[in-house]
């Protein structure tokens, strides 16, 4: 054989292997704007996540007793702090309800109601995941009450995220590695680093959710880094590159948690001019303060009550982004209905005043 | 060099592809011929639709001005004339004035007795144009994913398609596409410069030989191509331009669906760091 037919034959024996790479096979393929626009969701059919069912054969067929006068499960029980509004038939179905949802028997050592209770004492919070489940009930009413602007008449339960799981599957903390360090040498500055899933395997600054979602932000144009005049706005400052790169990075996140393209919110003639974006950007912008609300009101002041194992290397809690709920899809669970048979879970009581000395007089 | 010095040679009968005798004349200095009728009629059957689909569209700004193709709930099927049929029979003249006019190029080449690269050359161009209208909808299984004709909405076309998926400069072929692109500019750039220069000698100097231009490249680079070669080189760096330009396009969609970031998953999987 001589050099050039073997060259040959090893780029011929090559050839398959561009394809490696590839995906054949049919595709989902969705229009999302005028024809023409190239506003289009292409995926992969063996790809897509789902058909998702909830396991619910513990409570099915359990119509809890609603009647107003029906025993409150905040007199019958005691140091019932969040629920007491529900009728004690209501509160021990989402009692069973949360189970399935979270840490069902089996899916973990000590599953079931003793991942939360000491079965001695079911009112006690000795253990601290009591305290973590009361905080997330709350914020669960909180998201079906406060964020329907994000969440609509869908709504969210606690399968929503944990999906049959102690601790839902996506998270994030904190990265140490993505902070700017001193000296010249082995400074990422915060990218570069295509490993990381947080953008996707791009080059772009992959800790956008400290950046973003971690606390609400004073500033509403910090995402939005498009420039509102064809010239600088005389005595604003415009946003640096490494802005825009960090709106990339936290973009590139969103598509990918959703399981679409920038297309899907966008028209990219002009990514800010919401006249040229879909309606799904206005859901997805409540979305991202949603989280921040989420994390920043509801797991950040949990800080303190989770053990070590429940942490970051930098100390603070795992954290939602939108890959907690939605992993993959544009509508977790491809759009379950969740809170229809939950009700008691989008409604907010009133704070039940202490009596001594709170009403005025007469 | 006049166009009328070797007309003597470009005028002569015979050559034709299709058509024998029948159109094989010239209006003043410019070839008929069978496809030079054909692109005339395809050409202006296009254009007249175009009008009429300004005509009937919401604007006469001509930067506004689109003709898209129909909706991707059309399939591979015709659309109604308002709903993307016009998109469709303009597509078609498009094809058929491109292509024939490509054919014109070979009637004369062969009139003239010389190798076809210049109906090669367009032929890639039109190549491209045919995947990005005919091959990627084929296979994506609808007309609705041509683009629009139009200054801007083919801009925002290509935009958008882009963002399908995510960061298209991570597309490999793109990225091969680009590079070619940049290479043929910088080619150009370089050889321009030289012949102007040789050819534009400061006062009182004579014009420079092409000893002078290698020379010049010689000493810049120590090497250079040469007069024939650098045509040569410019003619396979512009069509790899346009060749790979309808590589990004086509594995885009049919054979890649997420973001191209993500493809190079298989390079940091590469067992040798992994």
């Amino acid at each position: 054989m001589t050099p050039t037919t073997f060259v040959k034959a090893s780029l011929l024996a090559g050839l398959p292997l561009l394809l490696a790479a590839c995906e054949v096979g049919p595709k989902e393929i969705a229009q999302s704007g005028y024809r023409g626009t190239g506003m289009v969701q292409v995926a992969q059919k063996a790809n897509l996540p789902g058909p998702y069912t909830i396991p619910d054969e513990d409570y099915r067929d359990w119509e809890p007793d609603r009647s107003a006068d029906a025993e409150k499960a905040g007199a019958f029980y005691e140091n019932v702090q969040v629920l007491g509004d529900l009728t004690t038939d209501e509160f021990n179905r989402l009692m069973v309800a949360i189970t399935a949802w979270v840490s069902p028997e089996g899916s973990v050592e000590n599953g079931g109601c003793n991942y939360c209770h000491n079965p001695e004492n079911m009112a006690s919070d000795e253990v601290y995941t009591k305290v973590v489940a009361r905080k997330m009930l709350q914020m669960t009413r909180a998201i079906n009450v406060n964020w329907t602007g994000h969440v609509k008449q869908t709504g969210v339960t606690c399968y929503t995220c944990h999906r049959g799981q102690p601790v839902p599957a996506n998270y994030w903390t904190v990265d140490p590695s993505s902070m700017a360090r001193m000296g010249i040498t082995g400074n990422r500055f915060g990218q570069n680093n295509p490993d990381k899933m947080a953008v996707v395997y791009a080059s772009l600054p992959y800790d956008p959710f400290t950046t973003y979602l971690k606390a609400a932000d004073p500033s509403e144009r910090a995402i939005r880094v498009a420039g509102v005049s064809a010239y600088p706005v005389a005595g604003a400052q415009g946003a640096t590159l490494a802005n825009t790169e960090q709106t990339y990075g936290l973009m590139m996140h969103m598509s990918d948690s959703l399981g679409v393209n920038c297309t899907f919110c966008h028209n990219t003639h002009s990514f800010s001019d919401w006249s040229g974006s879909s309606a799904q950007r206005a859901v997805s912008w409540y979305g991202i303060r949603m989280v921040r609300d989420v994390n920043e009101g509801y797991i950040t002041p949990l800080t303190s009550v989770f053990p070590a194992n429940r942490l970051g290397p930098q100390g603070d809690p795992f954290k939602v982004n939108c890959t907690t709920c939605h992993a993959g899809q544009n509508k977790p669970l491809g759009g379950i209905q969740m809170i229809d048979s939950f009700p008691e879970l989008a409604r907010i009581p009133a704070p039940v005043i202490a009596a001594a000395g709170s009403s005025p007089a007469g | 060099m006049a166009l009328l010095s070797f007309e003597r040679k470009y005028r002569v009968r015979g050559g034709t592809l299709i058509g024998g005798d029948l159109f094989d004349f010239w209006v003043g200095p410019f070839y008929v011929g069978f496809f030079g009728v054909l692109t005339l009629f395809f050409a202006s059957l296009g254009t007249a639709l175009i009008f009429y689909g300004a005509a009937i569209g919401p604007t006469w700004n001509p930067w506004l001005i689109s003709i898209a193709p129909p909706d991707l709930s059309y399939g591979l099927g015709l659309a109604p004339l308002k709903e993307g049929g016009l998109w469709q029979i303009i597509t078609i003249c498009a094809i058929g004035a491109f292509v024939s006019w490509a054919l014109r190029e070979v009637e004369i080449c062969r009139k003239l007795g010389m190798g076809y690269h210049v109906p090669f050359a367009f032929g890639v161009a039109i190549f491209a144009y045919v995947t990005l209208v005919v091959f990627r909808p084929l296979l994506m299984g609808a007309w609705g994913h041509g683009f629009p004709y139009g200054i801007f909405s083919h801009l925002d076309w290509v935009s958008n398609v882009g963002y399908q998926y995510l960061h298209f400069h991570y597309n490999p072929a793109h990225m091969i596409a680009v590079s070619f692109f940049f290479t043929t500019t910088l080619a150009l750039s370089l050889h321009g410069s030289l012949i102007l220069s040789a050819a534009n000698p400061a006062k009182g100097e004579t014009v420079k030989s092409s000893e002078h231009e290698d020379m010049f490249f010689q000493d810049i680079i120590g090497y250079s191509v040469g007069t024939l070669g650098i045509h040569r080189l410019g003619l396979i760096l512009a069509l790899n331009a346009g060749f790979w330009s309808a590589v990004c396009i086509i594995i885009s969609g049919p054979f890649w669906t997420r973001g191209w970031p993500e493809w190079w998953s298989w390079w940091l999987n590469l067992p040798i760091w992994n």
